[in-house]
């Protein structure tokens, strides 16, 4: 049996959890301060995956970096990049797909924690940044730990979305929800069943872990 | 001398109130701060620290000016440097009440010398959700001294500390200030706690 798609899922999931954290930590932030018109919209296009199929996202990505016309053209004779039908294509759908999975805990985490926490800090003369760093990150630990988690474990779940801007590659594309799926249709049903096991596996290890974790982080430290 | 001038309307339980305060405060005083609920005392040292802004103001501190609503110049807190006692404490759960200090200054002796005055020098391990409140609003208090502030405004500063530490840690902070030569604004629900301390007071209505 091939367990590339095995290993080209976590290498999706892990890239993806990577790119999001340094992408959401600031978003989050930036996020969990007051409220304007434009971040009303900022907050509601990183939301649309959560309600929009899949397939839909996936088909929009797939006009919008097609190396036929617009960006993906512009992409392909400046950069010599292709996201469609490629493993760059899959971490940036994913990226896109899975946002909202990081984003809300931390900024709802953010939000809870008190306000003159920051401006303690910022009276002993600590820039924003330093303040973001040393006082509120530390103090969101099991939100950014569910995060993290969450974001993997979404990730590692794709189908929809990847399907349909990176198709089916060995090697290349194909991850392991799209090698199941592959597998029933070859009535291949021994694969299909391994390749599920292992997915199941490794999410409910991962979801576990957090439970365990928050466990002991329940009570609040600002109590 | 501290010069302070500033109009904010407040949102209260009855509608919309005006906050007015024009004073000047000579620099190294010690006033308290002293009124009915909801007139807007944490309200002005908030505006004086530069958490949050009046509609209409002048602040003025030794001649450099912090807020001027009709220049718009606006100094943020972090270059203001006013030390701030908070009153719900903004402690950092993350931080031991060493590395509170740490935070602060990397000044050792002055670290040593603040856990002394705040009887604090055999819990400087302690998180504070493994301080007493009292404990607490000590290291609230200490961690704004951290950085010998020109300018200290505490907010309810002893409120929680019992009633015979609260004579021994006035009596320190007192020689601390005229050391240092803060000027001092002080909130507090009980102004008598502060007849040795204070020498000026602010009555708001």
């Amino acid at each position: 049996m091939d367990i590339t798609p095995i290993w080209l899922t976590l290498k999706l999931a892990g890239i993806t959890t990577l790119l999001l954290l340094a992408i959401g930590l600031p978003l989050a932030w930036w996020l969990s301060k007051g409220r304007s018109f434009f971040k009303i919209i900022i907050e509601a296009i990183i939301t649309m995956p959560l309600v929009l199929p899949p397939s839909v996202l996936g088909f929009y990505l797939l006009l919008a970096f097609s190396p036929q016309h617009g960006v993906g053209k512009w992409l392909q004779q400046t950069f010599n990049v292709q996201f469609v039908f490629s493993f760059q294509g899959l971490v940036l759908a994913s990226v896109i797909y899975s946002m909202p999975f990081m984003i809300g805990p931390i900024k709802s985490a953010l939000q809870q924690l008190p306000v003159s926490l920051s401006h303690a800090s910022y009276s002993l003369g600590k820039t924003k940044w330093q303040t973001f760093i040393k006082v509120l990150a530390p103090n969101i630990k099991p939100s950014l730990l569910t995060a993290i988690v969450l974001t993997f474990a979404h990730t590692l779940g794709e189908f929809g979305v990847v399907l349909m801007i990176g198709g089916n590659i060995p090697g290349v594309t194909r991850v392991a929800s799209i090698a199941v799926y592959d597998s029933v249709e070859q009535m291949d049903y021994a694969a299909a069943n391994v390749y599920s096991l292992i997915l199941f596996a490794i999410t409910f290890v991962l979801v576990i872990a957090v439970f365990i974790f928050n466990k002991y982080q329940l009570k609040s430290p600002l109590e | 001398m501290i010069s302070i001038d500033i109009e904010k309307r407040l949102k209260t339980y009855n509608g919309q109130q005006l906050l007015k305060i024009v004073r000047q405060f000579p620099m190294g005083s010690i006033t308290k701060i002293y009124g009915p609920s909801g007139v807007g005392k944490t309200t002005l040292l908030k505006i004086i620290a530069g958490f949050t802004k009046p509609e209409k103001g002048l602040i003025t501190i030794e001649d450099v000016t912090w807020l001027d609503t009709a220049s718009k110049t606006f100094v943020p807190p972090q270059k203001r440097m006013v030390g701030f006692v908070f009153q719900d404490y903004a402690l950092f759960p993350n931080m031991t009440a060493l590395e509170h200090l740490e935070y602060a200054t990397k000044d050792k002796e002055w670290i040593d010398r603040l856990l002394k005055i705040g009887k604090l020098e055999s819990l400087t391990t302690h998180k504070p959700e493994h301080l007493s409140g009292g404990q607490q609003q000590r290291l609230a208090i200490l961690r704004a001294l951290a950085i010998k502030p020109k300018l200290l405004l505490m907010d309810e500063p002893f409120s929680a500390i019992d009633p015979e530490m609260k004579t021994v840690l006035i009596a320190e902070l007192k020689t601390l200030f005229d050391e240092l030569g803060t000027t001092v604004l002080i909130v507090s629900h009980n102004p008598q706690e502060l007849d040795g301390l204070a020498n000026a007071e602010l009555i708001i209505h």
